[in-house]
């Protein structure tokens, strides 16, 4: 899993990276170390959330994503692009969507498929299922991957509050494959690229978090799409009418699009994943019970926030402010698919990424860790390459650092 | 070999930014040690009422907490004004906070209640104009 994650998330280049600790002291899960001067990413404890792509002063935190080269493959004989509502936001000037939806058909997709579509019906099935109240309230989204991440590993025991919905990047990606399939077309034949805003998305989708078999094939750049993009739009005069989502589903491409589209009651939004994690403390604590929903996003401003975009997250919330007055309220029904409630809903729960270990040895791992903690420093300096004392300590106890490393503060009085 | 870890944490009088972060920190080595989820936030609710409790009525004091592999014991000890009548504190809904606490969302009166709710073994040591002592404890499954 480790490997996947490496894979589809983020990796270093040894030639920028200074061996500085901006991203080791910010990465939110302490998944960052420097050894040998440079940052090493602990793929066990990475959630994904691209922070450390943001931070890095030398841009040396490489993304994963696939090239648009590969949506090139022969094997596909029939190519549908889902373009996240977010990435509307990245264009300057663009009054009508239409422009970016006939640029993806010029560049050789056959047909495009909204996530916004599949973000309404999302919208709808959320509805049905609050009603229902089988879900201990607060109930929490699921449709920021790197969230979803975030509490498997850190507070699974809000599981049962995970709102058992299909993102909308699968639901739109389900329904285009199966549109596809009616026109004749076998499954492997149909290609499904995703234009993602960000890493956690790479990695939610290549690994098929939440379903049987994944229902996208590549997972492409919000930035090299927009290059992409741009010299095929200005081309473009008059394009046809391609959109097919209302602002429902498009302002989910900012935080709290989401929860004020599902929600008549009580509903939270928090964005940033510190600001996330403090929420979730909270819902542990108890002292969330009254709200009825919660949305979190781990990038600052929502999906316009991740690290893929080219364009400032405020600037691309207003722009898509900007857009709203040209969209209907809502262009989707669960009428319209003609599909039974649990074809929206998650089809496998997210494997547990916490190792249990037994109580005892994760007891006395942790004595030792709290004895090693009382003798050091407690300032938390980085110098030794881990984030804070207490990682020094656990990478000590747990193998990661030899038996006999030392602080460097330590051995600096020594001398 | 030791089999206990004893926390200690001074818990600020009326401030309302870093109420809980005691509470947090218990929670992150019951975590990381694997305790039953459940169980963790039966520890986490109580500790946490406690918690806002010496925050706003005793001007703050000090939690401890004792963990054992099998049970956490969680004590919190201020020399606040105390308790006057334990059983009527007890009560869901009784409350003596003041308005300005409760327009912060403070103070709806369940904060005893939930401990006794919420831990296996809730005892309350009271004496009026001396303080309070409260033991919370919680065994893992």
């Amino acid at each position: 899993m480790s490997e996947l994650k490496r894979l589809n998330t983020v990796t270093l280049d040894p030639d920028k990276c200074k061996g500085c600790v901006t991203c080791m002291k910010r990465c939110p899960t302490e998944a960052i170390r420097v050894r040998d001067g440079k940052a090493s990413v602990m793929y066990d404890k990475c959630i994904g959330c691209g922070e450390c792509v943001r931070l890095c002063p030398h841009h040396a935190k490489i993304t994963s994503y696939d090239k648009f080269e590969v949506t090139q493959n022969p094997k596909y004989k029939y190519k549908i692009v889902l373009p996240a509502p977010s990435f509307y936001g990245q264009f300057n000037n663009l009054n009508d969507v239409n422009y970016v939806l006939a640029g993806l058909k010029r560049l050789g997709f056959d047909d495009v498929f909204e996530v916004g579509r599949g973000a309404e019906l999302n919208t709808l099935a959320t509805q049905i299922l609050l009603n229902k109240g089988n879900i201990p309230k607060p109930v929490i989204s699921t449709a920021c991957p790197a969230i979803l991440e975030l509490i498997t590993a850190r507070f699974s025991n809000l599981k049962q509050h995970l709102l058992n919905v299909l993102p909308p990047v699968d639901i739109s990606a389900k329904l285009a494959r199966e549109k596809a399939m009616k026109k004749g077309y076998r499954d492997e034949e149909i290609g499904v690229f995703f234009i993602s805003p960000c890493p956690a998305k790479v990695y939610a989708l290549k690994s098929g978090m939440g379903v049987i078999k994944p229902y996208v094939d590549g997972v492409l750049s919000s930035g090299e799409m927009y290059m992409k993009l741009l010299p095929v739009m200005k081309l473009i005069k008059n394009p046809e009418n391609l959109s097919k989502m209302g602002v429902m589903g498009l302002q989910w491409a900012s935080s709290g699009g989401e929860a004020a589209a599902a929600m008549r009651g009580k509903y939270l939004a928090a964005d940033g994943i510190e600001n996330c994690m403090r929420i979730l403390e909270s819902v542990e604590n108890g002292t969330l019970n009254e709200i009825e929903f919660i949305e979190l996003n781990a990038c600052t401003g929502g999906c316009v926030g991740g690290v893929l975009n080219v364009e400032n997250p405020f600037v691309a919330k207003a722009r898509i402010r900007n857009l709203r007055a040209r969209f209907p309220q809502i262009a989707n029904s669960l009428a319209d698919t003609g599909k039974p409630a649990d074809y929206y809903m998650t089809e496998k729960l997210t494997e547990d990424t916490v190792v249990a270990t037994d109580r005892a040895s994760a007891f006395s791992k942790l004595l030792a860790v709290q004895e090693m903690y009382g003798k050091l420093p407690q300032i938390d300096c980085g110098l030794c390459g881990a984030p804070s004392c207490r990682a020094f300590c656990e990478d000590v106890v747990s193998g990661n650092l030899p038996p006999d490393a030392v602080c460097p503060q330590l051995q600096h009085k020594k001398n | 070999m030791q089999d206990c870890v004893h926390l200690e944490y001074r818990v600020d009088g009326q401030n309302f930014v870093s109420a809980g972060s005691a509470t947090e920190s218990v929670k992150t080595f019951l975590k990381g040690m694997g305790v039953n989820p459940q169980d963790v936030r039966r520890v986490a609710i109580a500790m946490y009422e406690g918690e806002i409790n010496m925050v706003i009525h005793a001007n703050g004091g000090y939690a401890y907490a004792d963990i054992y592999v099998d049970k956490c014991i969680i004590t919190l000890v201020d020399t606040g004004k105390g308790i006057k009548d334990i059983d009527l504190a007890l009560q869901p809904g009784y409350s003596t906070a003041s308005d300005e606490v409760r327009a912060l969302g403070f103070g709806a009166g369940m904060g005893l209640p939930n401990m006794k709710k919420y831990a296996d073994e809730c005892i309350i040591e009271s004496e009026v104009g001396k303080g309070t002592k409260v033991t919370l404890v919680t065994r893992f499954d």
